[in-house]
């Protein structure tokens, strides 16, 4: 089993005979009261997204969920197509399915797919991304009430924080899980 | 290598949480009363069913300075502040973090009306003298720090948002979750609220009232959905103190926690301690509401993760 404290966001888990995704997760503790995990989870069939907040000590079945080794291909719309590395078989996946994945899809990108009973649910995508910038702001020198950070725009239409020095054209790595930036990659 | 941006991105935080530390300080010194800083590894932590103390080569990081500076206020001290470094094991979210910073202070021959009199005077100050406008913003929802204060109690506040009694809440083990879905949302929204008068099984460290022995003298603090402070009328009855101390320390033994030794120095000066009232605050909270911070990671220096 799996208890709620190790859960993460992506973790997979089945709830009410239903497979589900962690999207978002939190500890929240009113005051002097119970630890408690405030989450938002997607069911990986339907794509609906429910709230709910455990008690620590909870836990839950783990979901067991074959994978595939695929890449990405093209989309159409909201729909996005895969191809199984192994069996050359191809994959249509909605926008509801993929979740925040779709911000870092780009041509022939490796990912897993993901099954649950022999349907395709959902893809997973490397933690770690190298993509182009391809808007920001240049960086005024002394301006120091943007010190921190600016907005930027990667390839795959992606937003992200990067810090000041970062100007378009620059190649930098992304964590995927959280959305961040991570460091410049030198070309 | 490259800087590390995540903690040189936290600059701007830092500047702004070193000048309201400042201010809070001046706003204490002004009040006359005297900074503490007492020990942080003690050997036996306050027993709370839900706080868990940090084991430290035999003796306990402490959670709160509250039994020490207890111990003071029954030695003779009037007026005692401190900031310092609490831990509580395991706690970890975007507005927990295990080693955290807390503002405490205590006053003697007051109650919990005159604290809150305070913090509606503390705030103010201190964002004024980091030049915040009033009203201010904190995640895009404006917060006014005029006086009055919204005051409302636990048990209006629980018929208001969850339609329940708290008693009833207790009795089905639903009163922490209610408290975090249905109304701590609803507390703070465009200017400070108290949330006054729990359960006395919620009181921890908190007396009685005086007209209902039913509820204790406990209040928080909200703004903006966040839980900024908590304070008591300190108990002062001995003999209830050690009560619930067996009662809590029970407990936690019967959930396989950790077991703390009894505070024994503490509750035999307990009885030397005139009525009092203290309050903690948790600093990194208050930091993150005027920095308009979303999470308390981009208010303090180091993470645990950044380590």
């Amino acid at each position: 089993m799996l208890p709620v404290g190790e859960l993460k966001k992506g973790t997979t888990l089945i709830l009410d005979n239903e497979p589900y995704v962690v999207t978002t997760f939190d500890f929240v503790k009113p005051g002097k009261g119970q630890a408690m995990y405030r989450t938002k989870l997607r069911n990986l069939v339907t794509g609906a997204i429910v709230e709910r907040t455990f008690r620590s000590g909870e836990s839950f079945e783990p979901t067991r969920l074959d994978q595939h080794n695929a890449q990405y291909l093209y989309h159409d719309g909201d729909h996005y197509t895969f191809m199984d590395n192994d069996s050359f078989e191809q994959f249509t996946l909605g926008e509801e399915a993929l979740g925040d994945a779709t911000k870092y899809l780009i041509d022939n990108l490796p990912v897993e797919i993901l099954f649950f009973r022999d349907k395709p649910i959902g893809v997973n995508i490397p933690n770690f991304l190298t993509l182009r910038v391809v808007k920001c702001e240049a960086w005024a020198k002394g301006d120091t009430s943007s010190s921190d950070s600016k907005p930027a725009t990667l390839e795959t239409g992606a937003a992200v924080r990067v810090p000041p020095f970062i100007n378009e054209g620059d190649l930098i790595q992304i964590d995927t899980r959280t959305g961040t930036y991570l460091s410049r990659v030198k070309e | 290598m490259e800087a590390n941006w995540r903690l040189a991105s936290r600059q701007k935080a830092l500047w702004k949480r070193a000048a309201i530390l400042q201010a809070v300080r001046a706003f204490f010194v002004e009040r006359g009363y005297l900074e503490v800083e007492t020990p942080q590894r003690i050997p036996a932590p306050a027993p709370e069913s839900y706080i868990d103390a940090i084991p430290a080569d035999g003796w306990f990081l402490h959670t709160s300075p509250e039994l020490c500076m207890k111990r003071l206020l029954a030695s003779g001290y009037e007026r005692l502040f401190q900031i310092c470094h609490c831990w509580r094991a395991g706690e970890r979210g975007s507005l927990h973090i295990p080693e955290f910073s807390i503002l405490e202070w205590y006053r003697s021959g007051t109650d919990y009306h005159s604290l809150m009199h305070e913090c509606e005077a503390l705030l103010p100050y201190v964002a004024r003298a980091i030049g915040l406008p009033n009203p201010f913003y904190y995640r895009a929802r404006p917060v006014d720090l005029a006086s009055p204060w919204e005051k409302i109690s636990v048990r209006e506040a629980f018929w208001r948002y969850a339609r329940v009694s708290p008693e009833e809440a207790l009795e089905r083990d639903a009163f922490d979750a209610l408290m975090v879905s249905e109304i701590e949302p609803h507390l703070g929204v465009g200017r400070p609220t108290f949330l006054l008068d729990y359960p006395v099984q919620r009181g921890a460290l908190a007396r009685p009232k005086p007209d209902d022995p039913s509820l204790a003298e406990r209040f928080e603090l909200y703004i903006a959905g966040l839980e900024l402070a908590n304070a008591f009328s300190e108990l002062t009855d001995v003999e209830e103190q050690r009560a619930r101390f067996t009662r809590e320390e029970t407990y936690r033994r019967s959930l396989g926690r950790q077991p703390y030794p009894t505070a024994h120095k503490f509750l035999d000066e307990l009885s030397n301690m005139p009525p009092s009232a203290g309050i903690a605050l948790g600093v990194d909270r208050l930091v993150m509401l005027f920095t308009d911070a979303a999470t308390i990671d981009e208010v303090v220096a180091f993470t645990p993760e950044d380590l």
